[in-house]
């Protein structure tokens, strides 16, 4: 045999081995966060390997008290609360920007369009000692719409990046059809532009609301009262009671880790799309 | 249209078109002034000064009395340079391991095979997910009464179980585990996306000189790959450099990885010492400004070259 048909061959073999490795690899933590949520902590602390789900020993007594009792239900609007006013406000100032930077001739344009990511370059950490003390001076500290204003900084320079690159693949004849029918230009944007931008504008809200809904740092740093808790804030927040089971932990886990996964696959192709064309931080 | 200069009331429309730009990127401008830049500068303020977090609540907090007080305090401090140590081995495991996950991903992927679109889709999973999640199963997966211990003595690998997040140098490596294991998929999309656009003609070529596919993998594609391995090193090495949330979640500093970011964390939480934080901070952004200066002049710019 060739060299090239035994290489052919080990690769293959490596190929489906492979393969399965990595998505046993990537798929076992979030079934093992299933499976502990969902069996009584006394099985799993009798047996760590017993990771069958067994139908009749589940329950779902976890999810009911980390819901009711340990107010996830109120973490979770809190999320959703903070995650959609992100992105409402990024998609807008964010399409109007980019349209700008696309499109309209102004002075700086050209150095605004090459320094636009230089920002995001900035580590949250740097950012989170004055920002503490600020926040702390004016009172937006424990309050969510003082976490909006920071994700906003966070995922602003990132939509506007992409949105700026997706604009320009657009042909302008259809804006300038529209201009000299007397449209004036918020009118193009609102009539010409986005009908025809979508696909990306769905790719930054979901980039903007993955941000929003995972972030820990600035939530961590900055709410003190847990009825202003999100999602991820909350879940540190029981883990350092003793009181609190891994079983709960892991509920608590799978509440934070559900929807945006969901969302995640729903829109796939539109966030590999716009992962790759923006790039993210993380 | 736009270039002529037909005067419509007291502007012309160049003008006009001015004012609406500056009047559209206004608020963005003022909100990432305001909550990137000026921190930025802020920072710099603070690390020279005597602060403590109460004295932030006082009204004339710019009377502060400057001071070099907090950089002697950081650099003299017994744990600045195993923090700077860490954060290094840190960041180059994490960025190196990530690199090469996401790199072996793609190339599996790269291929045609059925259930695709699923696998893909599966593998981006982890980077997706919120950290506060993962990083709570992994530490209860790795804890000493866990699966993975329990697996490792039951099958007599292990004789004693290991702690392994709080223990030297276990702790780092499974601190490492989990960037790699969270992160590969940032670097597997793109490499994918390179990889999709490599022209098809260079492998046929190889063929038909009877190259074998180890020989097209080292001849074809990683040349190809070289400028998108390097810009992600770059960004990777730049965002894990900075990492807090994965760090004070899996090992909370313990065992040794008690990295940089952890430490501005401790004076500006623990000590209440805003300065000594903000010093702290800046010398994270210093180590990694030379970094990118370096890899830019000589890594990026000679890589752009060829």
């Amino acid at each position: 045999m060739s060299r090239e048909r035994v290489e052919t061959g080990i690769l293959q073999v490596l190929h489906g081995a492979g393969l399965l490795f990595f998505l046993f690899l990537v798929a076992f933590p979030f079934y093992w966060m299933i499976v502990a949520s969902l069996k009584p902590l006394i099985l799993l602390a009798v047996n760590p390997l017993d990771l069958w789900l067994s139908p009749g020993e589940l329950t779902l007594r976890a999810y009911k008290e980390v819901w009711f009792q340990f107010q996830f239900g109120r973490y979770f609007t809190n999320s959703m609360y903070v995650s959609a006013f992100t992105v409402l406000l990024t998609v807008t100032l964010a399409t109007l920007a980019a349209y700008t930077i696309a499109r309209l001739r102004f002075r700086g344009r050209i150095f605004l369009s090459r320094s636009i990511l230089i920002i995001y370059m900035f580590p949250a950490i740097v950012i989170a000692v004055p920002m503490y003390a600020l926040y702390t001076k004016f009172g937006l500290r424990n309050d969510l719409h003082g976490l909006v204003l920071i994700y906003l900084a966070q995922t602003l320079p990132v939509a506007i990046y992409m949105l700026h690159s997706y604009f320009k693949t657009l042909p302008p004849d259809l804006e300038e059809a529209a201009l000299i029918d007397g449209c004036s230009r918020l009118g193009v944007i609102w009539r010409v532009t986005v009908p025809l931008s979508l696909p990306a504008m769905a790719t930054v809200a979901l980039y903007t609301f993955m941000i929003a809904w995972n972030e820990f740092l600035f939530a961590f740093l900055f709410l003190d009262s847990p009825s202003k808790f999100t999602l991820s804030r909350g879940i540190v927040q029981i883990a350092d009671n003793i009181n609190v089971s891994q079983q709960l932990l892991m509920a608590a886990a799978v509440i934070a880790t559900v929807p945006i996964i969901g969302l995640f696959l729903a829109l796939e192709r539109h966030l590999v799309r716009g992962l790759t064309a923006g790039g993210v931080k993380a | 249209m736009m270039r002529s200069a037909r005067s419509l009331g007291r502007f012309t429309l160049a003008q006009k078109e001015q004012r609406l730009a500056y009047f559209l990127l206004g608020p963005p401008f003022l909100i990432v002034s305001a909550i990137v830049l000026f921190p930025v500068l802020w920072n710099v303020w603070l690390a020279f000064h005597r602060v403590r977090l109460l004295d932030l609540r006082r009204f004339h907090w710019w009377t502060l009395e400057t001071t070099l007080n907090n950089f002697v305090k950081i650099f003299t401090h017994h744990d600045f340079w195993p923090a700077l140590k860490a954060t290094v081995l840190y960041t180059t495991g994490g960025t190196l391991l990530a690199l090469l996950m996401g790199l072996v991903a793609a190339m599996m992927v790269h291929q045609r095979f059925r259930g695709r679109g699923l696998v893909r889709a599966t593998f981006l999973i982890p980077y997706v997910a919120p950290v506060v999640a993962v990083a709570f199963a992994w530490r209860f997966l790795l804890d000493p009464r866990g699966a993975l211990m329990t697996g490792l003595l039951g099958s007599g690998i292990l004789e004693q179980p290991i702690h392994l997040l709080g223990q030297r140098p276990w702790a780092m490596i499974s601190l490492i585990a989990f960037e790699g294991w969270r992160y590969f998929p940032f670097d597997f999309l793109f490499i994918l996306a390179r990889l999709q656009a490599i022209p098809e003609e260079l492998y046929e070529a190889a063929c038909i000189d009877g190259a074998t596919p180890l020989q097209k993998f080292f001849f074809i594609t990683l040349p190809q790959l070289k400028l998108v391995l390097l810009t992600l090193v770059l960004l990777r090495c730049m965002w894990t450099f900075n990492k807090f949330d994965d760090v004070f979640l899996v090992t909370g500093g313990t065992g040794g990885t008690r990295v940089v970011t952890i430490k501005v964390y401790d004076f500006l939480i623990g000590e209440l010492n805003v300065g000594a934080g903000a010093a702290m901070a800046l010398v994270l952004v210093f180590v990694l400004g030379a970094f990118l200066f370096v890899y830019f002049k000589w890594v990026m710019s000679r890589a752009e070259e060829e």
